[in-house]
Protein backbone atom coordinates (compact mmCIF):
# COMPACT_ATOMS: atom_id res chain seq x y z
CA UNK A 1 0.00 0.00 0.00
CA UNK A 2 2.88 2.27 0.86
CA UNK A 3 4.51 1.84 -2.13
CA UNK A 4 1.26 2.69 -4.15
CA UNK A 5 1.39 5.79 -2.20
CA UNK A 6 4.89 7.05 -3.15
CA UNK A 7 4.27 5.97 -6.93
CA UNK A 8 0.98 8.13 -7.34
CA UNK A 9 3.29 10.88 -5.79
CA UNK A 10 6.20 10.92 -7.75
CA UNK A 11 4.78 9.86 -11.07
CA UNK A 12 1.32 11.99 -10.42
CA UNK A 13 2.64 15.21 -8.34
CA UNK A 14 1.31 16.03 -5.41
CA UNK A 15 -2.91 16.79 -5.53
CA UNK A 16 -4.07 20.48 -5.91
CA UNK A 17 -4.44 20.62 -2.05
CA UNK A 18 -1.21 19.22 -1.35
CA UNK A 19 1.29 22.31 -1.29
CA UNK A 20 -0.92 24.23 1.48
CA UNK A 21 -0.64 21.13 3.54
CA UNK A 22 2.57 21.53 2.42
CA UNK A 23 3.33 24.82 3.62
CA UNK A 24 1.14 24.04 7.08
CA UNK A 25 3.15 20.87 7.63
CA UNK A 26 6.61 23.08 7.43
CA UNK A 27 5.25 25.62 9.62
CA UNK A 28 4.53 22.58 12.16
CA UNK A 29 7.39 20.94 11.83
CA UNK A 30 9.35 24.39 12.40
CA UNK A 31 7.42 24.95 15.45
CA UNK A 32 8.11 21.43 17.09
CA UNK A 33 12.01 21.53 16.08
CA UNK A 34 12.38 25.26 17.17
CA UNK A 35 13.98 26.22 13.80
CA UNK A 36 13.03 27.27 10.36
CA UNK A 37 13.41 23.71 7.97
CA UNK A 38 13.17 23.53 4.10
CA UNK A 39 11.00 20.23 3.11
CA UNK A 40 9.73 18.61 -0.28
CA UNK A 41 8.04 15.61 -0.87
CA UNK A 42 11.03 13.62 -0.82
CA UNK A 43 12.13 15.21 2.22
CA UNK A 44 12.75 12.03 4.69
CA UNK A 45 11.44 12.91 8.27
CA UNK A 46 13.98 10.68 10.18
CA UNK A 47 16.56 11.02 8.17
CA UNK A 48 17.13 14.30 6.62
CA UNK A 49 14.96 16.07 10.06
CA UNK A 50 16.69 13.93 12.73
CA UNK A 51 13.46 13.11 14.42
CA UNK A 52 13.01 9.35 15.93
CA UNK A 53 10.41 7.24 15.57
CA UNK A 54 9.26 8.95 19.29
CA UNK A 55 9.76 12.38 17.80
CA UNK A 56 7.78 11.86 14.83
CA UNK A 57 4.72 10.36 17.01
CA UNK A 58 4.91 13.45 19.46
CA UNK A 59 5.05 15.40 15.85
CA UNK A 60 2.13 13.63 14.40
CA UNK A 61 0.05 15.11 17.47
CA UNK A 62 0.20 18.06 16.64
CA UNK A 63 -0.86 17.68 13.14
CA UNK A 64 -3.50 15.99 14.07
CA UNK A 65 -4.64 18.99 16.66
CA UNK A 66 -4.25 21.41 13.91
CA UNK A 67 -6.20 19.26 11.37
CA UNK A 68 -8.60 18.21 14.14
CA UNK A 69 -7.90 14.48 12.72
CA UNK A 70 -7.24 11.12 14.05
CA UNK A 71 -4.13 9.52 12.00
CA UNK A 72 -3.66 6.13 13.55
CA UNK A 73 -0.41 4.53 14.57
CA UNK A 74 -0.13 1.82 11.72
CA UNK A 75 -0.88 5.16 9.13
CA UNK A 76 2.20 6.55 11.04
CA UNK A 77 4.67 3.77 11.00
CA UNK A 78 3.82 3.68 6.72
CA UNK A 79 5.30 7.59 6.58
CA UNK A 80 9.04 8.15 6.06
CA UNK A 81 8.63 11.45 3.92
CA UNK A 82 6.99 14.25 3.68
CA UNK A 83 5.12 12.95 1.17
CA UNK A 84 3.75 10.44 3.22
CA UNK A 85 3.17 12.41 5.69
CA UNK A 86 0.78 14.73 3.43
CA UNK A 87 -1.03 11.83 1.92
CA UNK A 88 -1.88 10.48 5.56
CA UNK A 89 -3.45 13.59 6.42
CA UNK A 90 -5.08 14.33 3.18
CA UNK A 91 -6.99 10.36 3.76
CA UNK A 92 -7.29 11.21 7.68
CA UNK A 93 -9.62 14.87 6.33
CA UNK A 94 -11.37 12.54 4.07
CA UNK A 95 -12.13 10.12 6.89
CA UNK A 96 -10.15 7.12 5.03
CA UNK B 1 27.11 -5.71 9.42
CA UNK B 2 24.54 -7.50 7.03
CA UNK B 3 20.42 -8.18 7.86
CA UNK B 4 21.27 -6.65 10.75
CA UNK B 5 22.89 -3.47 9.32
CA UNK B 6 19.09 -1.71 9.95
CA UNK B 7 20.16 -1.39 13.22
CA UNK B 8 23.15 0.34 12.88
CA UNK B 9 22.08 3.84 14.46
CA UNK B 10 21.39 1.81 17.72
CA UNK B 11 24.74 -0.14 17.99
CA UNK B 12 26.47 3.20 17.35
CA UNK B 13 24.97 4.76 19.99
CA UNK B 14 25.19 1.61 22.35
CA UNK B 15 29.20 1.00 21.18
CA UNK B 16 29.63 4.52 22.44
CA UNK B 17 28.48 3.62 26.14
CA UNK B 18 30.62 0.65 26.11
CA UNK B 19 33.20 2.92 25.29
CA UNK B 20 32.91 4.79 28.34
CA UNK B 21 33.22 1.43 30.08
CA UNK B 22 29.21 1.11 30.91
CA UNK B 23 26.60 -1.40 29.95
CA UNK B 24 23.83 -0.56 31.57
CA UNK B 25 21.60 -3.24 29.58
CA UNK B 26 23.52 -5.48 30.54
CA UNK B 27 24.46 -5.18 34.20
CA UNK B 28 25.67 -8.51 35.59
CA UNK B 29 25.60 -9.58 39.19
CA UNK B 30 27.68 -12.32 40.69
CA UNK B 31 25.15 -13.11 43.02
CA UNK B 32 22.08 -11.65 44.20
CA UNK B 33 21.94 -12.14 47.74
CA UNK B 34 18.12 -10.33 49.27
CA UNK B 35 15.85 -8.27 47.77
CA UNK B 36 18.32 -5.60 48.45
CA UNK B 37 21.96 -6.38 48.06
CA UNK B 38 23.64 -7.93 45.70
CA UNK B 39 27.38 -8.42 44.57
CA UNK B 40 28.73 -6.56 41.91
CA UNK B 41 32.13 -7.17 40.74
CA UNK B 42 33.12 -8.36 43.89
CA UNK B 43 31.77 -5.15 45.53
CA UNK B 44 28.23 -5.41 47.89
CA UNK B 45 26.06 -3.11 46.01
CA UNK B 46 22.60 -1.84 47.26
CA UNK B 47 19.67 -2.73 44.41
CA UNK B 48 17.17 0.38 44.38
CA UNK B 49 16.37 -0.85 40.98
CA UNK B 50 14.67 -3.61 40.33
CA UNK B 51 11.00 -3.11 40.89
CA UNK B 52 10.81 -5.71 43.91
CA UNK B 53 8.22 -3.46 45.82
CA UNK B 54 7.19 -5.38 48.56
CA UNK B 55 10.56 -7.79 48.71
CA UNK B 56 9.21 -10.78 48.34
CA UNK B 57 11.82 -12.27 46.48
CA UNK B 58 13.64 -14.38 49.57
CA UNK B 59 10.72 -14.48 51.51
CA UNK B 60 11.15 -18.06 53.47
CA UNK B 61 7.46 -19.40 53.02
CA UNK B 62 7.37 -18.18 49.32
CA UNK B 63 10.02 -20.17 48.63
CA UNK B 64 9.61 -23.14 50.64
CA UNK B 65 5.86 -23.27 48.46
CA UNK B 66 8.08 -23.32 45.34
CA UNK B 67 10.24 -25.87 46.73
CA UNK B 68 7.26 -28.12 47.57
CA UNK B 69 5.93 -27.82 44.41
CA UNK B 70 8.61 -28.39 42.34
CA UNK B 71 9.61 -31.75 44.14
CA UNK B 72 6.13 -32.63 43.94
CA UNK B 73 5.19 -31.61 40.61
CA UNK B 74 8.48 -31.30 38.83
CA UNK B 75 10.63 -28.09 37.55
CA UNK B 76 8.05 -27.33 34.41
CA UNK B 77 5.29 -27.82 32.59
CA UNK B 78 6.66 -28.15 28.79
CA UNK B 79 3.99 -26.64 27.06
CA UNK B 80 1.11 -24.91 26.92
CA UNK B 81 -2.20 -25.40 28.83
CA UNK B 82 -4.24 -25.83 25.49
CA UNK B 83 -1.75 -28.52 24.71
CA UNK B 84 -0.25 -29.76 28.07
CA UNK B 85 -3.37 -29.03 30.23
CA UNK B 86 -4.42 -26.87 33.45
CA UNK B 87 -2.54 -28.01 36.48
CA UNK B 88 -4.31 -27.71 40.05
CA UNK B 89 -1.69 -24.28 40.45
CA UNK B 90 -3.01 -22.38 37.51
CA UNK B 91 -6.66 -23.14 38.68
CA UNK B 92 -6.00 -22.67 42.36
CA UNK B 93 -3.85 -18.78 41.17
CA UNK B 94 -6.86 -18.12 38.77
CA UNK B 95 -9.51 -18.42 41.53
CA UNK B 96 -7.27 -16.56 44.03
CA UNK B 97 -6.65 -13.08 41.58
CA UNK B 98 -10.55 -13.48 40.58
CA UNK B 99 -11.31 -13.60 44.59
CA UNK B 100 -8.66 -10.69 45.01
CA UNK B 101 -10.21 -8.24 42.67
CA UNK B 102 -13.87 -9.30 43.30
CA UNK B 103 -14.21 -10.48 39.97
CA UNK B 104 -15.86 -13.48 37.90
CA UNK B 105 -12.85 -14.03 35.57
CA UNK B 106 -9.16 -14.66 35.78
CA UNK B 107 -6.56 -15.77 33.47
CA UNK B 108 -3.06 -15.95 33.77
CA UNK B 109 -0.33 -15.75 31.08
CA UNK B 110 3.35 -16.57 31.14
CA UNK B 111 4.59 -12.39 31.47
CA UNK B 112 3.48 -9.53 32.09
CA UNK B 113 4.63 -8.79 28.41
CA UNK B 114 2.25 -11.60 27.01
CA UNK B 115 -0.27 -10.70 29.55
CA UNK B 116 -0.95 -7.40 27.68
CA UNK B 117 -0.56 -8.92 24.01
CA UNK B 118 -2.85 -11.18 24.92
CA UNK B 119 -5.71 -9.66 26.23
CA UNK B 120 -5.09 -6.67 23.87
CA UNK B 121 -5.21 -8.46 20.81
CA UNK B 122 -8.12 -10.43 21.65
CA UNK B 123 -9.73 -7.39 22.76
CA UNK B 124 -10.09 -5.00 19.95
CA UNK B 125 -9.39 -6.41 16.20
CA UNK B 126 -9.73 -4.85 12.84
CA UNK B 127 -12.22 -2.00 12.96
CA UNK B 128 -12.34 -1.68 16.90
CA UNK B 129 -10.35 1.46 18.03
CA UNK B 130 -7.53 1.34 20.76
CA UNK B 131 -6.67 4.82 22.41
CA UNK B 132 -3.58 4.49 24.39
CA UNK B 133 -1.99 6.92 26.98
CA UNK B 134 1.61 7.95 24.42
CA UNK B 135 3.55 6.83 27.59
CA UNK B 136 2.39 3.09 27.36
CA UNK B 137 4.68 0.71 27.87
CA UNK B 138 6.50 -1.23 25.28
CA UNK B 139 4.09 -4.19 25.80
CA UNK B 140 1.30 -2.42 24.95
CA UNK B 141 2.46 -0.79 22.32
CA UNK B 142 3.01 -3.70 21.07
CA UNK B 143 0.52 -5.88 21.74
CA UNK B 144 -1.40 -2.90 20.03
CA UNK B 145 -0.18 -4.17 16.36
CA UNK B 146 -1.70 -7.44 17.13
CA UNK B 147 -5.07 -7.58 16.31
CA UNK B 148 -5.57 -5.16 13.74
CA UNK B 149 -7.19 -2.19 15.62
CA UNK B 150 -6.94 1.46 14.66
CA UNK B 151 -4.41 2.99 17.15
CA UNK B 152 -4.90 6.57 18.72
CA UNK B 153 -2.14 7.67 21.03
CA UNK B 154 -3.39 10.44 23.53
CA UNK B 155 -1.13 12.66 25.85
CA UNK B 156 0.07 11.60 28.76
CA UNK B 157 -2.82 11.58 31.48
CA UNK B 158 -4.21 14.09 29.23
CA UNK B 159 -8.07 13.49 29.92
CA UNK B 160 -8.85 15.99 27.90
CA UNK B 161 -6.51 14.69 25.16
CA UNK B 162 -8.39 11.75 25.17
CA UNK B 163 -11.58 13.23 25.00
CA UNK B 164 -11.31 15.05 21.98
CA UNK B 165 -9.60 12.49 20.48
CA UNK B 166 -12.85 10.26 21.50
CA UNK B 167 -14.72 12.85 19.90
CA UNK B 168 -13.02 12.74 16.30
CA UNK B 169 -14.16 8.97 16.40
CA UNK B 170 -17.64 9.91 16.60
CA UNK B 171 -20.04 8.31 14.22
CA UNK B 172 -17.55 5.56 13.47
CA UNK B 173 -18.49 1.76 14.30
CA UNK B 174 -15.91 -0.49 16.03
CA UNK B 175 -15.54 -0.31 19.67
CA UNK B 176 -13.56 1.93 22.00
CA UNK B 177 -11.00 0.42 24.19
CA UNK B 178 -9.01 3.05 26.42
CA UNK B 179 -5.73 2.08 27.69
CA UNK B 180 -3.58 3.23 30.66
CA UNK B 181 -1.54 2.57 33.77
CA UNK B 182 -1.62 2.19 37.32
CA UNK B 183 1.43 3.62 38.16
CA UNK B 184 3.64 4.77 34.99
CA UNK B 185 7.14 2.74 34.86
CA UNK B 186 9.65 5.35 34.25
CA UNK B 187 8.44 8.73 36.03
CA UNK B 188 6.43 6.69 38.89
CA UNK B 189 3.42 9.36 38.48
CA UNK B 190 -0.41 7.68 38.83
CA UNK B 191 -3.24 7.94 35.82
CA UNK B 192 -6.41 10.68 36.47
CA UNK B 193 -8.28 7.24 36.80
CA UNK B 194 -11.68 9.59 38.13
CA UNK B 195 -11.87 11.17 35.02
CA UNK B 196 -10.89 8.81 32.73
CA UNK B 197 -13.48 6.41 34.16
CA UNK B 198 -15.73 9.65 33.52
CA UNK B 199 -14.82 10.07 29.96
CA UNK B 200 -15.40 5.90 29.87
CA UNK B 201 -18.86 6.34 30.93
CA UNK B 202 -19.48 9.31 28.94
CA UNK B 203 -18.57 7.93 25.64
CA UNK B 204 -19.40 4.28 26.52
CA UNK B 205 -15.74 2.80 25.72
CA UNK B 206 -13.83 -0.03 27.54
CA UNK B 207 -11.20 0.58 29.83
CA UNK B 208 -8.15 -1.10 30.70
CA UNK B 209 -6.26 -0.78 33.63
CA UNK B 210 -2.49 -1.88 33.56
CA UNK B 211 -1.58 -2.13 37.16
CA UNK B 212 1.98 -3.78 37.19
CA UNK B 213 3.63 -1.32 39.32
CA UNK B 214 0.31 -0.46 41.24
CA UNK B 215 -0.82 -4.16 42.12
CA UNK B 216 0.07 -4.47 46.08
CA UNK B 217 1.40 -0.86 46.26
CA UNK B 218 -1.48 1.07 45.94
CA UNK B 219 -5.02 0.89 47.30
CA UNK B 220 -6.76 -0.29 50.73
CA UNK B 221 -5.99 -3.57 50.07
CA UNK B 222 -3.31 -3.59 47.73
CA UNK B 223 -5.81 -3.72 44.17
CA UNK B 224 -4.52 -0.93 43.10
CA UNK B 225 -4.85 2.78 41.58
CA UNK B 226 -8.79 1.46 40.56
CA UNK B 227 -9.20 0.75 44.25
CA UNK B 228 -7.13 4.07 45.69
CA UNK B 229 -9.64 5.98 42.75
CA UNK B 230 -12.35 4.59 44.00
CA UNK B 231 -13.27 3.40 40.41
CA UNK B 232 -13.22 -0.27 40.49
CA UNK B 233 -16.67 -0.90 38.94
CA UNK B 234 -15.72 1.42 35.37
CA UNK B 235 -12.57 -0.93 35.07
CA UNK B 236 -13.45 -3.45 32.72
CA UNK B 237 -10.14 -5.16 32.51
CA UNK B 238 -7.52 -5.16 34.57
CA UNK B 239 -3.99 -6.35 33.77
CA UNK B 240 -1.29 -7.25 36.22
CA UNK B 241 2.20 -8.82 36.57
CA UNK B 242 3.58 -11.39 39.05
CA UNK B 243 7.14 -10.14 38.29
CA UNK B 244 7.30 -7.36 40.90
CA UNK B 245 5.50 -6.80 43.82
CA UNK B 246 4.69 -10.77 43.30
CA UNK B 247 8.25 -11.98 43.15
CA UNK B 248 8.50 -13.92 40.85
CA UNK B 249 7.14 -14.08 37.00
CA UNK B 250 4.00 -14.03 34.76
CA UNK B 251 0.87 -12.51 34.29
CA UNK B 252 -3.07 -11.83 34.33
CA UNK B 253 -5.98 -10.43 33.53
CA UNK B 254 -8.81 -10.33 35.62
CA UNK B 255 -12.72 -9.11 34.09
CA UNK B 256 -16.57 -9.60 34.79
CA UNK B 257 -16.98 -9.51 31.05
CA UNK B 258 -19.33 -12.46 30.44
CA UNK B 259 -17.63 -13.70 27.17
CA UNK B 260 -14.21 -13.53 29.18
CA UNK B 261 -13.33 -17.09 29.06
CA UNK B 262 -13.13 -17.30 25.06
CA UNK B 263 -9.82 -15.33 25.44
CA UNK B 264 -8.48 -19.03 26.30
CA UNK B 265 -9.05 -20.54 22.51
CA UNK B 266 -8.17 -16.89 20.71
CA UNK B 267 -5.65 -15.32 22.72
CA UNK B 268 -2.68 -16.18 20.96
CA UNK B 269 0.27 -15.27 23.13
CA UNK B 270 -2.25 -16.64 26.28
CA UNK B 271 -2.36 -20.48 23.98
CA UNK B 272 1.12 -21.13 21.81
CA UNK B 273 3.23 -20.81 24.70
CA UNK B 274 4.19 -22.70 27.44
CA UNK B 275 2.50 -22.33 31.04
CA UNK B 276 4.31 -21.28 34.35
CA UNK B 277 5.62 -23.76 36.31
CA UNK B 278 4.29 -25.53 39.34
CA UNK B 279 7.33 -23.84 41.55
CA UNK B 280 6.26 -20.24 40.02
CA UNK B 281 2.54 -20.79 40.53
CA UNK B 282 2.76 -22.02 44.31
CA UNK B 283 5.20 -18.69 45.23
CA UNK B 284 2.71 -16.51 43.45
CA UNK B 285 0.12 -17.86 45.07
CA UNK B 286 2.12 -17.19 48.55
CA UNK B 287 3.03 -14.16 48.09
CA UNK B 288 -1.00 -13.08 47.07
CA UNK B 289 -1.98 -13.99 49.86
CA UNK B 290 0.33 -12.28 51.99
CA UNK B 291 -0.01 -8.95 50.18
CA UNK B 292 -3.61 -9.66 51.79
CA UNK B 293 -2.89 -11.16 55.04
CA UNK B 294 0.03 -8.01 55.54
CA UNK B 295 -1.15 -4.64 54.92
CA UNK B 296 2.05 -3.60 56.51
CA UNK B 297 4.51 -4.32 53.72
CA UNK B 298 2.62 -1.39 51.53
CA UNK B 299 2.83 0.89 54.71
CA UNK B 300 6.36 0.48 55.23
CA UNK B 301 7.10 0.56 51.22
CA UNK B 302 5.24 3.96 51.15
CA UNK B 303 7.19 5.04 54.26
CA UNK B 304 10.55 3.88 52.78
CA UNK B 305 9.52 5.91 49.27
CA UNK B 306 8.90 9.17 51.05
CA UNK B 307 11.96 9.01 52.75
CA UNK B 308 13.85 8.35 49.13
CA UNK B 309 11.64 10.98 47.52
CA UNK B 310 12.08 13.66 50.15
CA UNK B 311 15.38 13.26 51.05
CA UNK B 312 16.40 13.77 46.75
CA UNK B 313 14.07 16.63 46.33
CA UNK B 314 15.92 18.18 49.99
CA UNK B 315 18.87 17.97 47.97
CA UNK B 316 17.66 19.88 45.10
CA UNK B 317 16.88 16.36 42.62
CA UNK B 318 14.62 17.21 40.23
CA UNK B 319 12.42 14.21 40.59
CA UNK B 320 8.42 12.88 39.43
CA UNK B 321 5.50 14.92 40.37
CA UNK B 322 4.72 12.14 43.39
CA UNK B 323 6.08 10.02 45.99
CA UNK B 324 5.48 6.80 45.09
CA UNK B 325 7.83 3.47 45.31
CA UNK B 326 9.44 4.50 41.26
CA UNK B 327 11.05 7.62 41.73
CA UNK B 328 13.29 8.59 39.34
CA UNK B 329 15.61 11.60 39.37
CA UNK B 330 16.11 13.81 36.06
CA UNK B 331 19.18 14.20 34.59
CA UNK B 332 20.13 17.44 31.90
CA UNK B 333 21.91 15.36 29.00
CA UNK B 334 22.58 12.13 28.27
CA UNK B 335 26.32 12.54 28.70
CA UNK B 336 25.77 13.72 32.24
CA UNK B 337 23.12 10.80 32.95
CA UNK B 338 25.75 8.21 31.47
CA UNK B 339 28.56 9.44 34.04
CA UNK B 340 26.07 9.81 36.96
CA UNK B 341 24.67 6.16 36.75
CA UNK B 342 28.22 4.91 36.41
CA UNK B 343 29.35 6.80 39.43
CA UNK B 344 26.72 5.18 41.40
CA UNK B 345 27.28 2.14 40.57
CA UNK B 346 30.98 2.68 41.43
CA UNK B 347 29.96 3.53 45.13
CA UNK B 348 27.73 0.77 45.10
CA UNK B 349 24.22 1.73 44.07
CA UNK B 350 22.42 -0.40 41.09
CA UNK B 351 19.37 1.61 39.71
CA UNK B 352 18.31 2.48 36.44
CA UNK B 353 19.73 4.34 33.59
CA UNK B 354 16.75 5.53 31.44
CA UNK B 355 17.26 6.98 27.76
CA UNK B 356 15.14 7.77 24.94
CA UNK B 357 12.89 6.12 23.32
CA UNK B 358 12.27 4.02 26.89
CA UNK B 359 11.78 7.04 28.22
CA UNK B 360 9.12 9.82 27.16
CA UNK B 361 10.84 12.26 24.42
CA UNK B 362 13.55 14.18 25.67
CA UNK B 363 13.75 12.77 29.12
CA UNK B 364 16.77 11.42 30.31
CA UNK B 365 16.05 9.32 34.16
CA UNK B 366 18.17 7.85 36.47
CA UNK B 367 14.88 5.48 37.78
CA UNK B 368 14.83 3.98 41.52
CA UNK B 369 12.69 1.65 42.73
CA UNK B 370 12.32 1.56 46.27
CA UNK B 371 11.08 -1.81 48.51
CA UNK B 372 9.55 -2.53 51.56
CA UNK B 373 12.52 -4.58 51.97
CA UNK B 374 15.28 -1.67 52.28
CA UNK B 375 16.34 -0.59 55.54
CA UNK B 376 16.42 3.18 57.13
CA UNK B 377 20.01 2.64 56.95
CA UNK B 378 20.09 1.52 52.95
CA UNK B 379 17.81 4.55 51.61
CA UNK B 380 20.13 6.61 53.81
CA UNK B 381 23.31 4.94 52.35
CA UNK B 382 21.60 5.53 48.68
CA UNK B 383 20.90 9.29 49.88
CA UNK B 384 24.23 9.66 50.74
CA UNK B 385 25.95 8.25 47.43
CA UNK B 386 23.63 10.55 45.46
CA UNK B 387 24.56 13.88 47.19
CA UNK B 388 28.35 12.66 47.34
CA UNK B 389 28.29 12.05 43.28
CA UNK B 390 25.84 15.15 43.13
CA UNK B 391 28.05 17.08 44.59
CA UNK B 392 31.10 15.65 42.54
CA UNK B 393 29.03 16.73 39.66
CA UNK B 394 27.97 19.89 40.22
CA UNK B 395 24.44 19.21 40.86
CA UNK B 396 24.58 20.34 44.33
CA UNK B 397 26.21 23.82 44.08
CA UNK B 398 24.49 26.93 44.84
CA UNK B 399 22.20 26.62 41.48
CA UNK B 400 19.83 23.70 42.65
CA UNK B 401 17.93 23.79 39.52
CA UNK B 402 20.64 22.60 37.65
CA UNK B 403 19.54 19.24 38.45
CA UNK B 404 17.96 19.32 34.46
CA UNK B 405 14.56 19.14 32.60
CA UNK B 406 11.33 19.27 34.25
CA UNK B 407 9.55 16.06 34.43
Amino acid sequence: MRDNHKLVLVDGGLSDSAPSIQDEVAAIFAEVLGRPVQINGNTDIVEDLGMDSLAVMNFVMAIEDHYDISIPLDRITQVQTVADLIHAVSEARRGG
Amino acid sequence: MSILAKHAHYKAAYDALKDRGVDPANVRFDHVLSPTEGVLNGRRTILLGTNNYLGLTFDPECIERAVEATRSQGTGTTGSRVANGTYEGHAKLEQALADFYGRRHAMVFSTGYQANLGVLSALVGRGDHLLLDADSHASIYDGSRLGGAEVIRFRHNSPEDLHKRLKRLAGSPGERLIVVEGIYSMIGDTAPLREIAAIKRETGAYLLVDEAHSLGVLGATGRGLAEAAGVEADIDFIVGTFSKSLGSVGGFCVSDNADFEILRVVSRPYMFTASLPPGIIASTLEALAKIRAEPRLRTVLMRNAHRLYDGLNAMGFQTGPEANPIVAVAMPDEETAVTFWKMLLDAGLYLNLAVPPATPTNVRLLRTSVSAAHTDDQIDTALAIFADVGRQLGFLSADRRRAGAVI
